[in-house]
């Protein structure tokens, strides 16, 4: 008799009963929402808030479901999109424009499905709309000029030593110049008592009569490029959320390149402004008492309020200058924060400087750094168009002594914590990109393109579907039946398990489902050969059932797993379609694995395993 | 049913060389007709809301110089898909295109616009190429593990004759080949793999069955004929969901579900003609079993 025991069909089931629990979210309807974020420069963020959301929303008689507070923002879920329009324009209104509003849908899975980590599935911008951007990181121009700005304070270094030394930057190396070989032989000193070029340094070294060729190590390279592509990353994800984007991805991709993607959005021109602004940075020195109002203007300090500082109105350079910010220890274990600059930067620092320390002075001036951060301030008219407003705001995020001359590497000490100095750091980097980028592939999809790509997928995948079930049903009549239930149960698996690991879903990934229903039934095709082909054999029925399934196994396990690699490979290689393609194909193939095989069986144990058959025919 | 396939192997044999031999001469001397994806270029598409004139639309572009739009329907009269290089310098973008429509009163709905940077496209290229090497190098060390060399050999001309026929019907009708066109030849190797394997599966199965008697090209026909009904139902159900997708799929998987249904033909005509030809060429044997590499595991048995 074929008969499986209990726990094997309970297991079976189970498997299947989690899929369909983990497959619902996808069929609730979703509702249409708002999401309130604060931007960087508030702080606000509070239960105030809420109430105050609240009672505005109520006070104009604007139904709504519920608020939900997350970590910076509000969920506001709307019955319908009326209400959620207008209370799109009265929160703009009664924040003056402040809250960055982004409209959104909300699923509507239902509370316990949520609690159980149930999701619909992500869908990606061919199905949803938005917009794509691809940006490379001009990683080549970086390292150059990096390597010029470390030449330039390795000379300043040398000279302050009396060596005297000049340099040349080709590409990528460093040609460091001496007159005679008494002072490169001292550079070389200095070179090795730093570590600059010992083994596993950053620096290879190469030497030519009176000169010194530096080259970065490729180890170091491939260090700097990953932290420049890391800091853009960093960069880019505060600007992307000044748009006010709902569930924007910032991602890197490869070695170099980042990739954006903006749902919902359709204006590729403002986004591509945000994305692409410049440096937000203005060092500034501290006005003299005496100096008239002119020549200064006052600015508040950005994390002490009611305190501020009259800065000069002359800009000793901006945040394009700065080509690195980290924070670290003094000799003495005090936190600082190391800055590095480029040549201009550089230069210009040296000349604001060199009159104004406390070398010079005895009691040096006071050097300020403005942080200016373009706020936007967005309204909607009647015919709920965005009006979009920017602001600039400057605060000060350091002012601090000069103590000496400063070039192209400095720091700024006397900071209170370690925290203190992470933060300026980070100030002191964010808003720059660390490396140049460029636009290398953009794309817009309109919202009407997706929801007819949704459908057609859709569609395609039910006509396939119902097309591939008669004629099942009709070959293989109660075996081509089991063969369908289990098809149907891939269709859910598949669904389930997208859903759950927050897989995206795209067109060519619909398309992967689709041909995943084509050669799951190849499996049930394979083992209903083998039995016909032990009945015609004259074997019992029973045992031609048996013997066909596991006949079949050896041959079914060598074709997936075959696919499967070809799928991986896709995968691992594939960019954008090619890989939404691979992922569904690559989980297709392992659930139909579970469905033709064993969900198969334990139906055709239902039918057949529990009786005598006199006569079987497939 | 007893198909004498084997005695029919040269038949195929020449069929499968003269497509491969046109395949090949197109492809050096017309090449494929490469998607924007690989070139790089900008792409529109337009929604209009009666039948597009395509002859307004091209009147209108062509007062944009240096640059050679290309303007044809998308999926119906209604919508347009714009397509064109830009000049050496990237000034002429998807805004010139859609000022100079909208000046000319003629900008439709734009449903979607793309611009892929030359540089991306050449990469692509290149990895697209990697990939199926990888993978045809992937399934000839499984192959290999897994059955016998031989075995191997015939899958991998299998895949070859089958990329190189799709690439060729690609490249003689002039058909876009875009990157789902890649992923939909990627899926074939997958594909035709899966038939090569449950052909090579049974042909292993009789070689090793002692009670089996006869020569090589009697086991191996008789290997065909048990198979031959799967292969075609497997064939069959794969092509009808193609069919839908070809038919309401819509015009971005059309290109997509054209590959792959022309590689399911072919790849089930290569798992009895090429693999058998190579099977025979490389005079596959009983002896060749005798130390298999890996027997079958049939611990699969839950009864």
């Amino acid at each position: 008799m074929n008969q499986f025991k209990i726990w094997q069909i309970g297991l079976i089931y189970s498997v299947l009963i989690v899929g369909i629990i983990f497959a619902m979210p996808n069929f609730y309807p979703t509702k249409p929402a708002l999401q309130v974020g604060f931007g960087a420069s508030s702080s606000v963020l509070n239960t105030n808030i809420f109430q105050s959301v609240t009672s505005e929303l109520e006070g104009k008689s604007i139904e709504f479901e519920k608020i939900e507070l997350n970590d910076n923002s509000l969920k506001i879920i709307f019955d319908d999109v009326e209400n959620q329009l207008a209370g799109r324009r009265a929160l703009a209104e009664y924040s003056d424009g402040d809250f960055i509003i982004a409209l959104n849908s909300e699923p509507s899975t239902p509370e316990w499905l949520r609690s159980l980590g149930g999701k619909p599935v992500n869908l990606g911008l061919d199905l949803a709309g938005g917009i794509h951007f691809l940006l490379e990181v001009d990683t080549k121009r970086y390292s150059q000029e990096r390597l010029s700005s470390e030449g330039a304070s390795l000379v300043e270094e040398f000279l302050s030593r009396n060596i005297n030394a000049s340099y040349s930057s080709t590409g990528s190396e460093i040609k460091l110049s001496f007159i005679n070989s008494n002072n490169l032989e001292q550079a070389r000193e200095y070179l090795n008592q730093n570590n600059f070029i010992t083994s596993g340094s950053k620096y290879a070294i190469s030497q030519s009569g009176n000169n010194i060729n530096l080259q970065y190590t490729n180890e170091y390279l491939a260090e700097i490029i990953d932290y420049a592509v890391e800091q853009n990353l960093v960069a880019l994800r505060n600007r992307v959320n000044e748009l006010g984007v709902s569930e924007p991805i910032v991602q890197r991709q490869g070695r170099s390149r980042i990739v954006v993607e903006l749902p919902g959005v359709q204006d590729s021109t403002s986004a591509k402004k945000i994305i692409g602004k410049t440096a937000n940075l203005e060092f500034r020195l501290e006005a003299r008492p005496n100096d008239s109002f002119l020549r200064k203007e006052s600015f508040p300090f950005k994390n002490q309020p009611g305190r501020t500082v009259f800065l000069e109105k002359v800009i000793v350079l901006t945040g394009d200058n700065v080509t690195n910010a980290q924070s670290s220890f003094d000799e003495n274990g005090r936190p600082q924060v190391n800055i590095n600059l480029d040549i201009d930067g550089g230069r210009a620092m040296q000349n604001a400087t060199k009159d104004n320390s406390a070398k010079v002075l005895g009691k040096g001036r006071n050097l300020g750094v403005l942080l200016i951060e373009e706020k936007t301030k967005t309204y909607f008219d009647e015919n709920d168009n965005v009006i979009q407003e920017k602001v600039p705001v400057r605060q000060i995020i350091s002012n601090a002594e000069i103590q000496n001359t400063l070039g192209t590497s400095f720091r700024i000490t006397g900071l209170g914590s370690s925290q203190e100095a992470s933060e300026l750091a980070l100030l002191l980097r964010a808003g720059a990109l660390a490396a140049p980028m460029t636009f290398v592939e953009e794309q817009t999809i309109g919202p009407s393109l997706g929801q007819e790509n949704i459908e057609k997928g859709i569609n395609s995948v039910i006509i396939g579907f119902i097309l591939v079930f008669i004629f099942m049903l009709i070959r293989y009549k109660l075996f081509g039946l089991s063969a369908n239930i289990a098809l149907m149960s891939n269709l859910i698996l598949v669904t389930a398990i997208m859903s759950t690991v927050g897989a995206t879903l795209t067109l060519p990934g619909i398309a992967g489902i689709v041909l995943t229903v084509g050669m799951a039934v190849d499996a049930n095709v394979l083992i209903f050969a083998r039995i016909s082909e032990e009945l015609k054999a004259n074997v019992d029925p029973q045992n031609a059932i048996r013997n066909g399934f596991s006949k079949a196994f050896s041959t079914i396990m060598d074709a997936n797993i075959t696919t499967l690699l070809v799928a991986l490979i896709l995968y691992a290689i594939g960019t954008g379609p090619i890989k939404g393609f691979a992922v569904t194909l690559s989980i297709g193939i392992v659930t139909s694995i579970f469905t033709a095989i064993l969900v198969t069986r334990s139906l055709v144990n239902f039918i057949y395993g529990y009786r005598r058959i006199e006569e079987l025919k497939i | 049913m007893n198909i004498p396939f084997v005695r029919y192997n040269n038949l195929g044999f020449i069929t499968s060389s003269t497509l491969i031999v046109i395949a090949c001469i197109s492809l050096l001397f017309k090449g494929l007709n490469l998607g924007q994806e690989f070139t790089g270029g900008i792409a529109l598409q337009l929604k209009y809301d009666q039948k597009a004139e395509l002859p307004k639309i091209r009147s209108s572009l062509s007062k944009i110089e240096n640059v050679d739009f290309k303007v044809n329907n998308f999926g119906s009269d209604n919508e347009v898909k714009i397509t064109f290089q830009s000049d050496t310098e990237l000034n002429i973008t998807v805004d010139t295109v859609k000022n100079q429509l909208e000046a000319d009163n003629y900008l439709g709905k734009v449903v979607m616009t793309a611009t892929v940077f030359p540089q991306i496209g050449e990469e692509l290229r290149d990895k697209g190429g990697i990939a199926i090497l990888v993978a045809m190098l992937v399934i000839l060390v499984y192959i290999i593990f897994r059955f016998q060399i031989k075995f191997g050999y015939g899958a991998i001309a299998a895949l070859f004759h089958d990329v190189l026929i799709i690439l060729g019907i690609f490249s003689v009708f002039g058909l876009d080949f875009d990157l789902s066109v890649l992923a939909a030849i990627l899926a074939i190797v997958g594909y035709s793999l899966n038939d090569s394997i449950v052909v090579s599966d049974r042909i292993r199965e009789n070689f090793l069955d002692q009670n089996k008697k006869g020569s090589p090209e009697v086991l191996i026909n008789d290997s065909l004929n048990q198979v031959f009904a799967r292969t075609i139902i497997t064939s069959f159900t794969t092509l009808l969901v193609l069919i839908s997708l070809l038919v309401v799929g819509g015009e971005d998987l059309r290109n997509f579900s054209l590959a792959l249904a022309i590689g399911v033909i072919i790849g089930s005509y290569s798992s009895i003609f090429i693999v058998v030809k190579v099977l025979l060429a490389t005079n596959l044997s009983k002896k060749d079993m005798e130390k298999p590499k890996n027997e079958p595991e049939e611990s699969y048995s839950l009864d």
